[in-house]
This record gives C-alpha cells, structure tokens and sequence, in this order.
C-alpha cells in the first residue's frame, strides 16, 4: 500500500514538472492528482496549491467551480445518468428518480458505499437515449427494469 | 516532410488501398461502440485470419456512419455496401464473397438511395466513415493537407484570409461571426505572439457534432488550424474539448502525434518558415466554458467565468495575446474551402448562409444521428425524409434548436429553411446543431423548466441578472409545473426574460429566456391549462396527472 502510494505522489509530482510548476496548469494538475486518487482531498489540495504557488483559495476555487472533479471519495460503483435533452426526452429522470431512491441524491455516494450516482449534462450519447455510464462504460435505451435489475445484482437494496 | 513527399505518401496509400480485395470499416464512434463495435471489429480481424485473407481484406475503424439508431454500422469497400445493426455473428458473411453469405446479410444492407443519404450533402463529413483517425496516411490518401501545402506554397496570409472571407463561411459555434472577417482581425493585430483556439467544448446537451468530428476525422480540424496558423501569423494552437469526450481526446492526441512526426505540426512544416504547435486543453465539466472569454479562463487555468467584452479576444485574448477562436467544425470547413475554392464553397447554401450545416438528430424521431445538409434545407425535409419521421403514430410536437440558448420551433413553422437568420426570425437560434424533435408526450412547460434548471446549474455565478434570475425562473415554472401558480406568474415570468436578455454579462444569461418565450409564444395554450385547468396537456407533470399538489416531480 505505501508503495502504491509513493508512486503516485511520484507521478503527481511528475505531472506538474512537465507544466513547469506553472499556475495555469492548475486544472490539468488536478485532473492527473484527481485520475490518481480518485477525488481530491483538503490535503491534495493543499498540496498543489504549495506547489505550484497559488493560494489555497484559488485551488479550492477552482476546484469547486467545474462539476467534473471530486472532493469526496466515490463509492464502489459509479452510476451517471445522462439528463441531457434527448435523454431527458427518452424519459431519463424516471432513472434518475430510481437511482436517487435506491441508492443517493445526485453527486452523492449512498451510505453504504456502494453506488455512486451522478448527473451527466449529454454525453453525446444521443442516439441511444437514454444513457447511463455505468462504471465508465456507457449502457444505451436504458430501461427502468434493467437498471432495477441491475441495482438487485450488485446488492442494492 | 516536403510537398513531393506528402503526394507521394498520398498515391502510395490510395495504391495500396487500390489492391485490397476489401476494406471493412467498422464504425468506432461513441454511439456504435456502446452498441457494440469493439465486439464486432475483432470478430471481423478474426474472420479475416481464419479465411486466410490477411493482406488482401482490411479491418479498420472509422469515424461516424451517421445513422446511430442502427448501430453498429458498417461498410464494406468491395461491393460498397452498408450495413446497420451488425452483430459479431455476421463477420464471416461479411468477409466471405460467396453469394449465399451476401444473401444472408441481405436484411441489414442499407438502402443509401433512401432520404436519409440521398438527400444529405457531406462537406465537413466527407472523410467521416471512409477514413482510419488513428492514422494519418489514410487522411493523406484522401487528400488530407494539400490544403495546408497550398496556401504554404501559393498563397500569402493575406490571400488565404481574402479566400475565407470570400467564401462566407460563418461561425458554427452558434453566433455566426464571418469567419474572414475574424481572421483580418486577428491578422491586423501586431504581436509577436498570437494564439489559435479550436472551442471543442460542445456543452449544449443533444449535440454531439463536433465530438463526431473529432472522432472521425481530427488531422481535418488540425489542418484548419494550421491554416488559419499561417493566415493570422500565430505560433500555438490549442484545443479545448470537453473532459466527457474520452474517445475524442485520445484520438487527437494520436492525431497530433502523428502530425508532429511528419512534420505537418512543429517548427519549418513544410520546410517553410511556418511554425506551429497544437496543445489540447480538457474541460472540466462546465457548461459556460463554450463561452469565448470563459473558455480562456480556463486555458489559462482559472474558473471559467466571462468577462466584460470587449476587448474581444482577437485583440486581447490568451495571456492578453490576439486570440482566434474558431469551432471545431468551422475549422473542418477550411480545408475543403482552399483545396475547391471559395466559389465552390458558397454555390451551396443560401444568400446569407453558405455551405453545409452538420446536425445531431436526436429526440422523438426515427433516424437519429449525425447528418450534414445544405443550409436553407427546410426543416420538414431534415425531419420528415431524412429523419424519417416520428416514431409510434405520434404527432411531432415541436423540434428544438439551439440547446439551452435556442428555442422551440412548432409544427406550423416546418417550412422554414434552416439558416442563421430564418430561424432567429422565428425565435430561436441555429447554434451549434443540436436538433432535438419533440413530439405530443412532451409537456413543452417542463421542457422550459428542464433549460431553466440547466442555465440554472450552470451560471457561473458572476453576474447578478443570470445568478439570480435563472433561480427565479425556475422556481416560477416548477410551481407552473405543479399548478400552483397564477397569471400574474406569466407576467413576472415575461419581465424576467426581458431583464436576464438585456442585462445579463454573456451569452448564457442572455440567451437563458430564449427556451421559456419560444414556448410561450408557440405553447401558450398549454401553459394555460396547467394555470387555469390544473392540467397537464401531455401527462408529463406528475404533481398534475396524479391530481394532488403535494407530490412534485
């Protein structure tokens, strides 16, 4: 584990050297430190905003602003419904609906740690509406029996 | 590389293509991957091994088809054939050249003398389909930068610049700026640096044109901006595409690869005095980053958040630097416009809108995918012969340009052409070329209240009118929604509209109450009945169609 762990501070460290420790490099840093730890800590945080010389404010700015990065840990699964028009169209917040029931709100992981789920604005997806990315892999014509079996597989109540 | 080389390298591959047997493309875009491509791509590579035709069939990957509701798809060369809804099952018929095996896949051949082709006219699309993105000769053999070669060899900046603009190519991110005339300005500006910025932050939702192109056929959008490099004297380029399009980020990032490799990108291209560099720059998920000066906030590593304009970022963009910011698919146009001629160029189209218009069909309609048409082209004929109509016997309600900042066009305006001014006429916006079709299950006041709460989520959050109003507005169509609200509400509603329109800081904010006055002005009738009535026409507000007003949406 603690080796693991070197190696990704290692190749966060990396990742910033290549930008020059340069402040504009800020959110492709925190993509990379997101892609390796999987969301970002109040210490990663800090981290990055020493590094690269920025104040902490901006960072946590930053870092807040945009919807794609993470400040809590993700559970086991990651489901994200699509609610972008043709989606929304094809009846996706029935899905949104079922997942926010059984599992979590939106942005949100359920207590258990099982299932995140999230809310996608169009995944380009549109001529399969409705989709949903299920652990990085996009399910189109999303149907509420399949999610719901789906949900009973992996040990949803 | 050099000229000679480069057309070497061109009647090389089409040699080559020329002595296969077959070339089988399978398309590997988005939409025919999550219906299952990769699957069929290796049973195809597979039969191809056990029929022992290596060498002679080729299997590749290429960028959309276009018809995404019968994915995957996929062509073969040696009858020319295309196929829909293509399982691995079917890879050795596919291979095979027996008759008996082409009879058994005689029911997924696509006609492509229906509507849905014939009636199309590819421009921007041209490669999309035919060509490999992982590779670049196959752009090569399709003509791929001789555009660049010639303006490097025959033509000065100034000459390039007065070929665009003579074109009358505009913008098609959605505004609709004449895209020479951007250039000029851009080229006027004296700095030793200058920037190119390729907006591929496509966040309208229903739209997937550019993530296509960029998917397809990414050393097109590369090339356009190495001319556009040449035409305004910039040094760096940069690509801004949405975190979402995985696939479309990993393919340019080979494509750029590739380019530097051959030295079409970098220093001397061409062993000219022309250097040039691509960068690509991914989102993060936010919506107002397709807003220029937003956007080069978040080049620049800060939130993207607009600022006053102008300066507009010709004169002070990047880094304070001249900025040209184009959209993907204006880019894609300006090779095909130096290798024809801008006369070539504008016989398609209409007097103020010229060439072709790329569209995802997406919604309540039987073909959905990605089409390319002349502009002008009425809306009746994209959605009724190409798009082949409403699905179920239901009656079309209402089709949707323009995302968040467009509107909703009814039934009683299907005739109208589709370009910039006529449909602005009409209320709503071409924008970047999301369609979406609506049809009589669509409750056009929740449709308002779904592009209210995504302007809502997605104001930056910097100026008052757009912060607040969006808020505001929602609130006021979700009581609409759950028949709780008065007349007066609609004149608050109206006022709102009017005061985020004027005063609001950019275009997301101005553009906000587009969605809510289109359906206002077209759908009145339905607001009125959940008002007055307490119901809802289509049966869609759930607080209305269960009768009580305690349980919301």
């Amino acid at each position: 584990m603690a080796a693991a762990r070197d190696n990704r501070e290692k190749m966060l460290e990396r990742a910033m050297s290549r930008y020059h420790y340069s402040g504009d490099a800020l959110i492709e840093v925190l993509h990379t430190a997101q892609e390796l730890y999987g969301f970002l800590s109040p210490d990663l945080l800090n981290t990055i905003a020493r590094k690269l010389k920025l104040p902490p404010s901006r960072v946590l700015g930053v870092a807040t602003f945009y919807h794609f990065f993470s400040l809590a840990p993700k559970g086991e699964h990651s489901m994200t419904v699509c609610l972008g028009t043709a989606c929304y169209v094809a009846g996706s917040l029935g899905l949104m609906n079922t997942l926010e029931h059984r599992c979590a709100k939106a942005g949100t992981t359920s207590p258990d740690g099982k299932v995140s789920v999230g809310a996608a604005r169009c995944i380009g997806a549109c001529g399969i509406a409705p989709a949903v990315i299920y652990d990085g892999r996009i399910m189109g014509r999303v149907t509420q029996e399949q999610l719901n079996k789906e949900l009973d597989r992996i040990g949803v109540k | 590389m050099t000229i000679e080389e480069l057309t070497e390298q061109q009647e090389q591959e089409q040699e080559r293509q020329r002595g296969l047997e077959n070339r089988i493309c399978v398309c590997t875009a988005a939409g025919c991957i999550s219906a299952g491509a990769e699957a069929v791509k290796k049973a195809l590579t597979d039969a191809v091994k056990a029929a022992g035709k290596e060498g002679k069939v080729e299997v590749c990957g290429t960028g959309c088809l276009g018809l995404c509701s019968k994915g995957p798809m996929v062509r073969t060369s040696a009858d020319g054939a295309l196929y829909g809804d293509v399982t691995p099952e079917d890879a050795a018929a596919l291979v095979s050249d027996a008759p008996a095996d082409k009879a058994k896949l005689a029911g997924k051949r696509l006609d492509e003398k229906s509507d849905f082709f014939s009636k199309q006219h590819k421009v921007v699309l041209s490669n999309s389909g035919r060509v490999d993105p992982e590779r670049i000769v196959d752009y090569i053999a399709e003509g791929g930068y001789q555009a660049l070669a010639k303006v490097i060899a025959e033509m000065t900046p100034q000459q390039v610049i007065e070929e665009v603009k003579a074109s009358g190519l505009r913008g098609r991110g959605g505004a609709g700026y004449t895209t020479g005339l951007k250039w000029e300005l851009v080229a006027k500006q004296r700095s030793d640096i200058k920037y190119i910025v390729c907006n591929a932050d496509e966040g309208d939702p229903g739209a997937f044109m550019d993530r296509s192109v960029l998917e397809g056929d990414p050393h097109r959008v590369l090339e356009g901006m190495a001319i556009a490099a040449y035409a305004v004297g910039a040094q760096q380029g940069f690509i801004y595409v949405r975190g979402e399009y995985g696939l479309a980020i990993q393919r340019l990032q080979t494509a750029i690869k590739q380019a530097e490799r051959e030295r079409l990108l970098g220093n001397r291209i061409f062993e000219s005095g022309l250097q040039f560099r691509v960068d690509i720059r991914i989102g993060a998920g936010a919506f107002v980053c397709g807003e220029e000066t937003a956007l080069l906030a978040s080049i620049e590593g800060r939130r993207g958040q607009p600022r006053q304009r102008p300066p507009y970022p010709p004169e002070a963009g990047l880094w304070g630097r001249p900025t040209l910011i184009n959209n993907v698919e204006t880019f894609a146009n300006i090779p095909p416009i130096i290798n024809n001629g801008s006369k070539w160029f504008s016989s398609v189209g209409t007097a103020t809108s010229k060439g072709t218009k790329v569209f995802a069909l997406a919604g309540k309609i039987n073909n959905t995918g990605l089409i390319e048409v002349p502009m002008g082209t009425p809306l009746r004929t994209i959605l009724f012969e190409i798009g082949g109509g409403i699905p179920g016997g239901h009656k079309f309600k209402a089709a949707q340009t323009g995302g968040p900042s467009g509107g909703c066009i009814p039934a009683e305006h299907l005739d109208t052409p589709v370009d910039y001014e006529s449909l602005s006429k009409i209320g709503s916006i071409m924008g970047s070329g999301g369609l979406i079709v609506m049809d009589d299950t669509s409750c056009m006041v929740d449709v308002a209240r779904f592009f209210m709460e995504f302007c809502m989520d997605e104001s930056c959050g910097k100026c008052i009118p757009c912060r607040a109003g969006t808020v505001q507005m929602h609130d006021t169509l979700v009581r609409i929604t759950k028949g709780e609200a008065t007349e007066t509400d609609i004149e608050l509603l109206k006022e709102m509209c009017e005061l985020l329109r004027e005063t609001s800081l950019c275009g997301l904010g101005q553009t906000a109450p587009n969605p809510v006055l289109s359906t206002l002005k077209y759908f009145g009738e339905e607001y009125a009945a959940h008002i007055q009535d307490h119901r809802c026409p289509a049966g869609q507000c759930q607080a209305l169609a269960a009768g009580s007003k305690e349980s919301g949406k």
